[in-house]
């Protein structure tokens, strides 16, 4: 396992109830984490889709972001210097995608920022969280409180059966909130700080409750005929036909957002000619490649057949000759599309969707089609 | 039966052998979802990787576990990947082999060695 020794990882506060449900446990990011359980990656991936999963993912970062003034304003302008979003039109109980980019336009991580009144906050990945609570504290200790909070779970509830499972625990249930809302709401298991948001494609929500609570909450959902534990194989395969990027193998220190066809994210304040154009790290090169088109995109890949293209796989643009034009950055089966899937980089005149383009795997150069992301239709409840 | 150490088992029926994963390998593969089988036909020599198979979590080889020739395989499995989960001893063999010597199997270990093996 790369020298890790499951000695030298931490654990989340659920790690018995893991145990006691029979995961197999891998390391990922620094944490013994559940990979699968007794259901298996491809039952768990569907039911999840059909019904409900409960994820543990307490191991990515929660930080606060308190502004000095006592004005919400002034952490969101704060927090614009080291991203390429909007966050100063975020209104109080919404959240949003965003990522911290670098000098030379490329991405240190992804995040969801959420507006909760008099403070933001943050939730940023397990693999980035030092060197994101670094950053924040190296760029905006003038004008802001850093708070990590280490004292809270996080777990994420999702599927079709999300919305009634968490509801019948928090008195006036959920279904007010709309996808990407955010809220604090009483429960019997202390305040829950709770986002109608995921990394599945689905409806549903992640939950902030207090680690000391965080098992009864666990057990509580699990509870619910509708509710399956899930683990990392499934969360993996999920986010992919959801078209999601996973850091470190979709986007890195070395794609641009606009690269990485996440420029969606991007809103018109931070463009040219918006209200507060650039003002961001890397803004030279990431306005340069919205106003002229990137030199490559992320794009989705239908391979032909069963064989999944994993990550790495070498891309081409002939079945045979010619130099590699890109790689596979995510590739898995789907179970929900009953085939392979891949994201990877092209050249942008090879992302037009429908472009036939060939991957390496084994020797034989295999044909994939450039496809639209995602590749199962989102059932978020806008 | 015999098994190897790459968790394939063997079973002679009549003059061939036939193989297939063991149950550990299966459940250690997770949900398979992809087989690519060799042509009928085709020599192979011991440990040539002659069938790839995917499963949700990686690729994998089979090696041929003796010198031989490829005489039929199951061509059920690359329709229904699944069927490697679902019955790994029966339905779900791979391929058969027609072996020169049946006594190169004799080195193989039985139910009880393998037993062993995987613990």
């Amino acid at each position: 396992m790369k020298g890790t020794h499951m000695s030298e990882l931490k654990r989340t506060g659920l790690y018995d109830l893991h145990i006691e449900l029979g995961a197999k446990m891998v390391p990922f990011a620094g944490y013994e984490m559940p990979v699968q359980y007794p259901l298996g990656v491809m039952k768990e991936h569907l039911h999840c889709r059909a019904q409900a999963g409960l994820f543990d993912v307490s191991h990515m970062g929660q930080v606060i972001l308190r502004p000095k003034s006592g004005d919400v304003a002034d952490a969101a302008l704060a927090l614009e210097a080291l991203v390429p979003v909007a966050l100063l039109e975020l209104q109080e109980g919404r959240q949003r995608y965003a990522m911290f980019t670098n000098d030379e336009g490329g991405i240190l991580d992804d995040l969801m920022v959420a507006n909760r009144g008099d403070h933001l906050f943050l939730v940023v990945n397990a693999a980035c969280k030092e060197a994101d609570i670094a950053h924040l504290r190296a760029n905006l200790s003038d004008s802001c409180e850093i708070e990590e909070i280490t004292d809270r779970a996080l777990l994420a509830l999702q599927g079709p059966a999300a919305e009634a499972a968490l509801g019948a625990l928090v008195p006036g249930g959920v279904a007010g909130m709309k996808f990407m809302d955010v809220a604090v709401l009483a429960s019997g298991f202390g305040d829950l700080w709770i986002s109608r948001s995921g990394y599945t494609g689905e409806d549903g929500f992640e939950i902030s409750v207090a680690a000391d609570r965080a098992e009864s909450l666990a057990r509580a959902l699990l509870e619910s005929e509708a509710v399956e534990p899930i683990g990392l194989g499934a969360r993996d395969s999920l986010r992919l036909e959801a078209g999601l990027c996973l850091y470190g193998n979709d986007i890195d220190e070395t794609t641009s957002p606009v690269e990485a066809a996440l420029s969606w994210a991007i809103q018109k304040a931070r463009r040219a000619g918006g209200a507060r154009e650039g003002g961001f790290p890397g803004a030279g090169r990431i306005l340069k490649e919205l106003a002229e088109g990137p030199a490559r995109l992320r794009v989705g890949l239908r391979p032909e057949g069963r064989a999944p293209m994993r990550a790495h796989t070498a891309l081409y643009a002939d079945a045979e000759g010619g130099a590699p034009i890109g790689e596979v950055t995510s590739g898995a089966f789907g179970p929900s599309i009953e085939g392979p899937m891949s994201m990877g980089y092209v050249p942008a005149a090879l992302a037009a969707e429908g472009t036939t383009i060939y991957g390496e795997v084994r020797g034989k150069r295999l044909p994939a089609t450039v496809t639209a992301l995602p590749f199962r239709p989102s059932t978020f409840k806008r | 039966m015999k098994y190897t150490e790459e968790h394939e088992w063997l079973r002679v029926e009549d003059d061939v052998v036939v193989v297939g994963i063991t149950e550990h390998a299966a459940t250690q593969l997770g949900d398979v979802v992809f087989v690519e089988l060799p042509e009928p036909g085709t020599t192979v020599s011991k440990d040539d990787e002659i069938v790839v198979i995917e499963s949700v979590k990686a690729a994998s080889d089979i090696l041929a576990p003796v010198d031989g020739e490829i005489v039929e395989v199951n061509e059920a499995l690359v329709d229904n990947p699944a069927l490697v989960n679902e019955d790994p001893l029966g339905d779900a063999w791979f391929f058969k082999m027609k072996v020169e010597d049946l006594s190169a199997l004799d080195d193989f270990m039985d139910e009880e060695a393998y037993k062993a093996f995987i613990e």
